[in-house]
């Protein structure tokens, strides 16, 4: 049985951790909702062309082909990436930016049909409407790295709050059943018993969504780190080369990559320069086929001159786990029943966020024994007239 | 049965089994597709049933 002492301090945890982060996690699970949808969002409100139907098995064109399409329609810029996305199969994004350093934040993408090089259209950030807006707020709050390793921090003190919650929802229950609301005791009591058995309910949910989006604010520096440490390590001889722009066929160089990882599929090719490369190489990205590996990435490092194999090592498991919680974060895994769940459960941590700060502020002159004593209208009265500790 | 199993049981039971459904649901639309995003569906709807109740019972 946990004392009385303990709970005191349980609660003073989980009064304060709640507090701060609150706002800050009213805003997500806000922007949030929307962003759980944001595909079918974008589609909708899309100018793209849509892709021509053609024959099924109909071939892709050559790389190299594809590349000079997007080179074309975008003079004086150079290649940054190449992706595929399973959800559009037959187009490839082509990111071009001003310089090979430059940031693939402000790349504009020329969608091109992987079939027959017939742009689609072009795509760069704030062009996307509202949508785009709401990502940034949702991500870094307009403030880049520091924006997401505050909201990393606010994700911390959430999951304390969690924690915290879990730990006196039996204290708070007292003898009552799971279920049994107090309805006819005044608004506090009602709204106490709902966000303990609302919070308990969802607990779980919000927990693995709170951990995996603070494992997301570290994006940036856990690529910074395997660029530094394993990017490093595998192009040790090329130490010290100046960056040349690259020459070798795109073509050949993916082709190399899939016989190197036979069982795998091609996800999204780096230009040197960029994050996700050295400044000598192609980085092509293969990825699982099942849903458990689909997003799970082994880079195969090309030299960019000559077109031959350099290296390829598995990821590093910090950057596996960050690739493992964005499914669990997004909630985008399981079709849209699992997507309307996730914007359910999203309210359900809304309602229980609101009734935090409600019960707070009603709480403010009634002191936690109170609520723990279960007691009769009268002696809470006579507690309060003796002015305990709130 | 003691009093304090019968307590916890009260308290916990639904709760853990609500923490357990969770995380099946979270984990079997991650293994396949198909049937095991359905399996998810199902197992996850159980907290959102559970918690979207307390309201009904108003």
């Amino acid at each position: 049985m946990i004392s009385a002492l303990a709970i005191r301090r349980w609660c003073w945890v989980h009064k304060w951790t709640s507090l701060v982060c609150t706002l800050f996690l009213l805003m997500l699970c806000l922007t949030g909702l929307p962003l759980i949808f944001h595909e079918e969002i974008e589609h909708a409100t899309s100018t793209l062309e849509q892709p021509e139907e053609l024959p099924a098995g109909t071939p892709w064109t050559s790389f190299d082909r594809i590349l000079d399409t997007a080179m074309a329609h975008r003079p004086g810029e150079v290649a940054h990436l190449v992706f595929s996305d399973p959800h559009h199969p037959h187009e490839l994004y082509v990111g071009m930016g001003t310089t090979p350093e430059a940031s693939m934040e402000d790349d504009t993408g020329v969608i091109v049909d992987a079939r027959t090089t017939r742009i689609h259209g072009t795509k760069k950030f704030g062009e996307g409407g509202i949508m785009d807006w709401v990502l940034k707020l949702h991500v870094d709050m307009f403030a880049g790295l520091p924006g997401k390793l505050f909201l990393g921090v606010m994700a911390a003190l959430f999951l304390l709050a969690i924690v915290s919650g879990v730990v006196l929802y039996a204290p708070f229950m007292r003898e009552r059943s799971y279920g049994v609301v107090r309805r006819e005791r005044g608004a506090r009591l009602r709204w106490l018993d709902l966000h303990n058995l609302l919070g308990i309910s969802v607990a779980a949910w919000v927990l693995v969504v709170g951990a995996t989006g603070m494992i997301n604010t570290w994006a940036d520096l856990l690529l910074k780190l395997w660029q530094v440490k394993e990017l490093g390590a595998m192009t040790a001889a090329y130490q010290g080369q100046p960056y040349r722009p690259p020459t070798a066929s795109l073509e050949s160089a993916i082709a190399t990559a899939r016989v190197s990882e036979p069982a795998m599929k091609f996800s999204f090719v780096a230009f040197p320069g960029t994050a996700f490369s050295s400044p000598h190489h192609y980085t092509i990205f293969m990825r699982g086929d099942r849903p458990l590996t689909a997003r799970l990435l082994k880079p195969i490092l090309i030299d960019a001159q000559t077109g031959a194999f350099t290296d390829s090592r598995d990821m590093p498991w910090y950057v596996t786990a960050l690739l493992l919680s964005q499914p669990l974060h997004f909630g985008d895994y399981g079709g849209m029943p699992l997507k309307i769940i996730w914007a359910l459960f999203d309210v359900i941590a809304i309602v229980v966020l609101v009734s935090g700060v409600y019960l707070w502020w009603k709480r403010r002159k009634v002191p936690v024994e109170i609520d723990l004593r279960q007691s009769e209208p009268a002696t809470e009265f006579a507690a309060v007239k003796e002015g305990s500790i709130a | 049965m003691s009093a304090p199993a019968s307590r916890f049981r009260k308290l916990w039971l639904v709760p853990l089994a609500l923490a357990a459904l969770t995380a099946a649901g979270l984990t079997s639309a991650l293994v396949g597709d198909g049937a095991w995003d359905a399996l998810s569906w199902l197992a996850l709807a159980a907290p959102v049933f559970a918690a979207g109740s307390l309201f009904a019972r108003r």
